[in-house]
């Protein structure tokens, strides 16, 4: 009986029970952080103290007249070539795991083709699509009069040029990651759907593809912040983008640097809004796939400082450690 | 029992003729042939590998046949006579044929992303198209039903298994089905959480719904079946009613069955 007792208690204290627990230290931690704030603060100098940067001039160009209009066309393309491409997408995953053998193959090779091939040579060819057919023509294939005949030169803007090769490239990529989406839910829920008589569209739309969402969202929130940057890519057909903008300017004033700061400040700006919506739609399509939601950054921040979230009492840790 | 396979009789809700099936080389239905009567609840029993879910599947056409036809309500299910054999059907018009033939599954399926009351109003609502606030208030009175008013509004994931299934059970009977057909319903269930479910389906059975169980309970087949089968092998080997094929089976393989199950 007294070994047991000593035995439980271990050091033999009668008042271990009621000490109080503690963390483990971290020393290491705070040698890590001082080294990273070190660096940091180097960094603000230098963006501080060195001139070469010309701060006043990224000022004075920032919200210029043609940047501006450089970032309305970088989103509107971005906007366009996503919608189209992930809606074209949507079309080759479900093409893709079709049982039609051709239907399948078509997709696969569409995929082969658009993602396999440079970027920056796809909208070349865009752009040169004139060379290889001067009229592009709307008829009975073969044997009958065209309806339609144009110029393939005034067809194919630039702008038309750059939505084709930033929007079929996207297709290509979003098909795979649709597709993934839609294999990764059980079979279960599609048996399911068709007990309680649902079409095949109605399937897809109603329980497959909002539940695929979770596992879609990620890579496609990557890939349209992709896009946001492949953008750029254009400007070497002439699309007066964000990047198209810059380039006029300091080609003109030989600001380069302050202007390509102008660009990626941009750039930075967009992509921090981008990924914002992203946390929001990843948490929409979340419902359901947990006991309960994980906290916004805001409910976050209220629960590091000690407030915990509105609406919900104090988990009994967290009193413990305001007291 | 002999089965007339054409012009089914008035009362007879699920016949069976002939039933046939094969994966790859592997027969699992050898013929099956099987009457279901308007407010009969019929319990399959039998080993694992012995056919008996495939042929519940085969029931709503989520399994195709080879041979033989199953008729729902006098309506031959997933293929259409023509002259000197069948065709299958489109997809539309059997998910038109399984509006009326309400299924649980072993593993629940329940939509994760709709809350309880979304599940049992999705197909009313989105498949038969009826009208929304009506529908909402009918599934209201069914949650309320299985025991369920506290969780409309809750996740499958905040549910227990139990729970899970009665809503399960909830989004079948919200279609008005002439019938029920139940997989296992209880075979992935904590063994505390078997009663709750197998309740609501003794209520259901008292209700009059014609119901085809294929279960593991020989407790509750033997207490609320009007008639149990016995499968072994693709085979229909012995039916009749609990008392006799529970109680004194003739069947060797019915036999070693029940004595591995009835420990």
């Amino acid at each position: 009986m007294s070994l047991q007792k000593s035995a439980f208690h271990g050091s033999g204290s009668d008042h271990t029970a009621d000490q109080p627990i503690k963390p483990a230290r971290h020393p290491w931690r705070w040698v890590a952080i001082a080294f990273v704030a070190l660096l940091a603060v180097m960094f603000v100098h230098t963006l501080m103290t060195n001139p070469r940067f010309e701060w006043p001039i990224v000022a004075k160009y920032f919200t210029s007249g043609t940047i501006l209009l450089g970032v309305r066309r970088t989103l509107e393309l971005t906007a366009i070539a996503m919608l189209s491409g992930v809606g074209l997408g949507v079309l080759l995953a479900v093409m893709r795991l079709s049982p039609n053998p051709v239907l399948s193959s078509a997709s696969w090779l569409f995929v082969w083709f658009f993602r396999g091939s440079p970027l920056l040579v796809q909208l070349l060819l865009w752009y040169n699509l004139s060379a290889l057919f001067p009229d592009i023509s709307l008829g009975i294939p073969f044997i009958g009069p065209d309806f339609v005949k144009i110029d393939a030169n005034v067809l194919i803007t630039p702008y038309l040029a750059a939505l084709l090769g930033l929007g079929l490239n996207e297709a290509a990529y979003s098909a795979e990651i649709i597709r993934a989406g839609i294999i990764s839910i059980d079979h279960g829920q599609t048996e399911a759907a068709q007990s309680i008589g649902m079409s095949r569209g109605r399937l897809l739309r109603r329980v497959v593809l909002p539940q695929a969402m979770r596992v879609i969202i990620p890579p496609l929130g990557n890939d349209t912040i992709n896009m946001l940057k492949m953008s750029a890519l254009v400007s070497i057909i002439a699309v007066p983008e964000l990047l198209f903008a810059a380039q006029t300017i300091y080609s003109r004033t030989f600001e380069t640097i302050p202007l390509l700061l102008v660009a990626v400040i941009w750039y930075l700006i967009v992509v921090s809004v981008l990924s914002v919506i992203q946390y929001y739609i990843e948490r929409h399509y979340a419902r359901g796939s947990s006991r309960s939601l994980p906290l916004t950054p805001l409910q976050g921040l209220r629960k590091l400082l000690g407030f915990g979230p509105r609406g919900r009492p104090a988990l009994p840790d967290e009193k413990r450690s305001a007291a | 029992m002999t089965v007339q396979a054409e012009d089914p009789a008035p009362g007879i809700m699920m016949q069976a003729a002939g039933v046939r099936k094969s994966f790859g080389t592997l027969e699992v239905l050898k013929g099956i042939d099987l009457v279901v009567r308007q407010g009969e609840v019929m319990c399959l029993l039998g080993q694992s590998g012995s056919g008996k879910s495939t042929f519940l599947r085969c029931i709503n056409h989520l399994e195709r046949i080879d041979y033989g036809r199953i008729r729902v309500d006098g309506e031959l299910i997933g293929y259409k006579e023509r002259g000197g054999y069948l065709r299958e059907m489109h997809e539309q018009e059997i998910a038109r044929q399984r509006v009326h033939i309400g299924m649980v599954f072993q593993h629940f399926n329940l939509f994760p992303h709709m809350t309880a009351l979304q599940n049992v109003i999705e197909g009313p609502i989105g498949v038969k198209r009826e009208n929304r606030d009506e529908v909402v208030e009918r599934a209201h009175g069914i949650l309320k039903r299985v025991g369920l008013s506290e969780k409309v509004n809750a996740y499958p994931r905040q549910l227990s298994g139990g729970q899970q299934q009665r809503v399960a059970i909830a989004r079948a009977l919200a279609m008005r089905p002439k019938l029920i057909l139940f997989d296992e319903p209880t075979s992935a269930l904590d063994p505390e959480l078997v009663s709750d479910v197998l309740d609501v389906m003794r209520d259901l059975a008292e209700s009059g719904m014609t119901m085809i169980v294929v279960t593991h309970e020989v407790g509750f087949a033997r207490e609320v079946a009007d008639r149990v089968v016995f499968m072994a092998d693709g085979e229909i080997v012995e039916q009749g009613k609990p008392a006799d094929v529970i109680g004194n089976p003739s069947h060797p393989q019915t036999r070693a069955f029940l004595s591995k199950v009835l420990v």
